[in-house]
């Protein structure tokens, strides 16, 4: 069993979304003499091992030391160096939180982790690699930008564009093997700006990661099939948000799904739930993601299909809030 | 260059009124960790008024020497000494702890100029000392960076961490202290959680080891040269000092890991660091 895990952990080849990172990274060190390179004996794995290679004294290895890791970064920052930091998501994000948060975050520092192997994609390695709970933590660090990309394309985007943003990111990222969904990288990237990927009048999706693809899925489907005309929002940057096309969505839909590779709290859910209550606005609302608990073993797609985050399940997850009833009266005085 | 008996003399003048300017502080704040500030006062006199290259009007400067304050909370020492070295006015001290001071007891390099880390929580330290000496060595600068640990601060694994990078990454542009004081909040050290052997501990990890007399300016004189020099692995000074040095009703007291001090404790303080 850990021999198969391993083999298929290293298998280079097919980690399309973390290989595109590494192989970005290395054009970027090229052009960017101050960017550095750090992992904590997953350099192979998370892929930033291709920058290490590439610029062997701009790569720190520091072994199996997530908290050291991250307070190396934060001198190398303070040094004036750009590091980017790759580990595992769930050691990333909860091995050495304080760190990020007081050693990284606090000082505002100009340091890039992409954390690999986020949410459910290594769900076959059981709870202990599972990483539903990083958007929620990473998201309550003032200072700390937080973003999803939905595939290898826009990994690349984001990593380019984060170079020069600055201070502290979280960058999620699966393990490698997620399909694409961007045909190239002119569709005008920006963090912190969404993006509408299918447009609808009816109801619209907000999602980020894997299930942009899926989410784009079901709306054509369910144009087909029931006749809805479903918007669907990539909504890549976490923090900050982009309220702007939230609070639209509420106007001109008033029905809002959102999907995430995570818990159902504290993540992209929870932002976009805030933006609602906020507006004052009426609006059928449900959040689709892992529901509170720790997941069960398997494979992505099969644990994707088990909790509803596929083209099929967000189907049954939008006709299910279509048919909730709701106040679409603007005036509640009747109503309290 | 060795240390002179004059400079040795000038040293202690400069500790003498510094431990009065950390008095008043405490006075000030309400309360402060003034314990582990006094058996950190020669460390930081003879590092900021004898060896670090810095310059107080360019607190950003970039070939500066960087220090890091690892055990954070002696922050009421700290400020102190960049408070006389310049950095700001002392007047401003009387702000610290207060409702939107700039001085909180842990100090924020954002706010605070001189400060070059941000700490106050422990083992955060030495890690990120590794990180400047990596980024200082890859950028071929010449600047060193000193790193204060406390000695409680020392039970944390971070600390083992950064210690096992900085020998394996043969960083010897990192000077590191710990302030071995053998107290912390709960009692000793090798009561709450057992140090010793300390010294092997280090030596284990790659490390080379020089103890010293944390309040005699010549045995701190001896060990930082021969760290300044050393070309092949980290160098620690295990300075060992006195919790609360120079106050006669606070040296080795654990209660008095912080405290708040009223004019009438400010008075016998003062007379009592003037007996030194």
């Amino acid at each position: 069993m850990s021999e198969g895990l391993t083999w298929t952990v290293y298998d280079a080849d097919t980690m399309t979304q973390a290989e595109i990172y590494g192989e970005v990274l290395c054009h970027l060190g090229d052009k960017y003499p101050n960017i550095v390179g750090l992992s904590a004996d997953l350099a192979n794995s998370t892929k930033i091992g291709k920058f290490g290679k590439k610029f062997p004294d701009r790569f720190f290895n520091v072994g199996i030391a997530e908290q050291n890791l991250f307070g190396v970064a934060a001198g190398l920052a303070k040094s004036g160096l750009i590091p980017f930091i790759s580990s595992m998501a769930v050691f990333t994000s909860m091995r050495a939180a304080e760190q990020v948060r007081t050693d990284i975050c606090y000082q505002k520092l100009n340091c890039k982790i992409i954390a690999t192997h986020a949410g459910t994609s290594f769900g076959q390695a059981g709870t202990t690699h599972h990483c539903t709970e990083d958007l929620a933590i990473m998201r309550s660090f003032a200072n700390m930008t937080v973003i999803v990309p939905a595939d290898g394309i826009e990994t690349a985007n984001a990593i380019r564009e984060c170079v020069e943003y600055p201070g502290p990111v979280y960058m999620r990222i699966g393990r490698g093997f997620e399909p694409k969904f961007y045909d190239n990288e002119d569709y005008g990237f920006k963090i912190g700006k969404g993006i509408e990927v299918h447009s609808g009048t009816d109801i619209t999706i907000i999602c980020c990661g894997v299930t942009v693809l899926q989410a784009v899925e079901a709306a054509k489907m369910l144009k087909e099939q029931d006749g809805l005309s479903v918007r669907v929002i990539n909504m890549h940057t976490i923090k900050p948000l982009d309220e702007e096309i939230v609070k639209r969505a509420v106007l001109d839909t008033r029905r809002i799904v959102t999907i995430e590779d995570h818990n159902i709290i504290g993540g992209l859910g929870s932002a976009v739930a805030e933006v609602i209550a906020a507006s004052g606005k009426g609006c059928a609302f449900t959040k689709v993601g892992i529901p509170d608990c720790f997941c069960e073993v398997g494979y992505p797609e099969d644990l994707c299909n088990y909790y509803k985050l596929d083209a099929d399940g967000i189907m049954d997850k939008v006709r299910e809030v279509m048919g909730k009833d709701f106040e679409e009266d603007e005036d509640w005085e009747d109503e309290v | 260059m060795p240390i002179t008996d004059q400079e040795i003399q000038k040293l202690k003048e400069t500790a003498c009124s510094l431990r009065k300017d950390i008095i008043d502080i405490t006075g000030w704040a309400g309360g402060a960790h003034i314990g582990g500030a006094m058996s950190m006062v020669e460390i930081l006199a003879i590092l900021y008024y004898k060896y670090l290259n810095i310059d107080s009007s360019r607190p950003n400067w970039e070939d500066r020497d960087r220090v890091i304050l690892s055990k954070g909370h002696g922050g009421v020492g700290y400020a102190a000494f960049l408070a006389s070295k310049g950095y700001f006015d002392k007047e401003l001290l009387k702000e610290f702890n207060h409702f939107k001071s700039p001085f909180g007891m842990h100090l924020d390099g954002n706010k605070v100029p001189g400060v070059d880390v941000s700490t106050g929580s422990l083992g955060h330290g030495l890690p990120i000392a590794v990180g400047l000496s990596l980024g200082a060595r890859l950028q071929k600068k010449n600047w060193k960076t000193y790193c204060i640990l406390g000695d409680g601060e020392c039970n944390e694994g971070s600390i083992w961490e950064a210690a096992m990078a900085a020998s394996h990454f043969k960083l010897t542009n990192m000077i590191t202290f710990v302030d071995r004081n053998k107290l912390m909040i709960d009692g000793p050290t090798e009561e709450v959680m057992g140090l010793e052997p300390f010294s092997d501990k280090w030596k284990a990890f790659g490390w080379i080891v020089k103890e010293a007399q944390g309040h005699d300016f010549k045995s701190l004189s001896e060990a930082i040269e021969f760290a300044q020099n050393e070309t092949k692995a980290p160098v620690v000074i295990i300075a060992n000092t006195i919790k609360g040095k120079g106050i006669d009703f606070m040296e080795n007291q654990v209660k008095w890991h912080y405290g708040g001090l009223n004019s009438d404790l400010i008075e016998k303080a003062k007379q009592s660091v003037d007996r030194m």
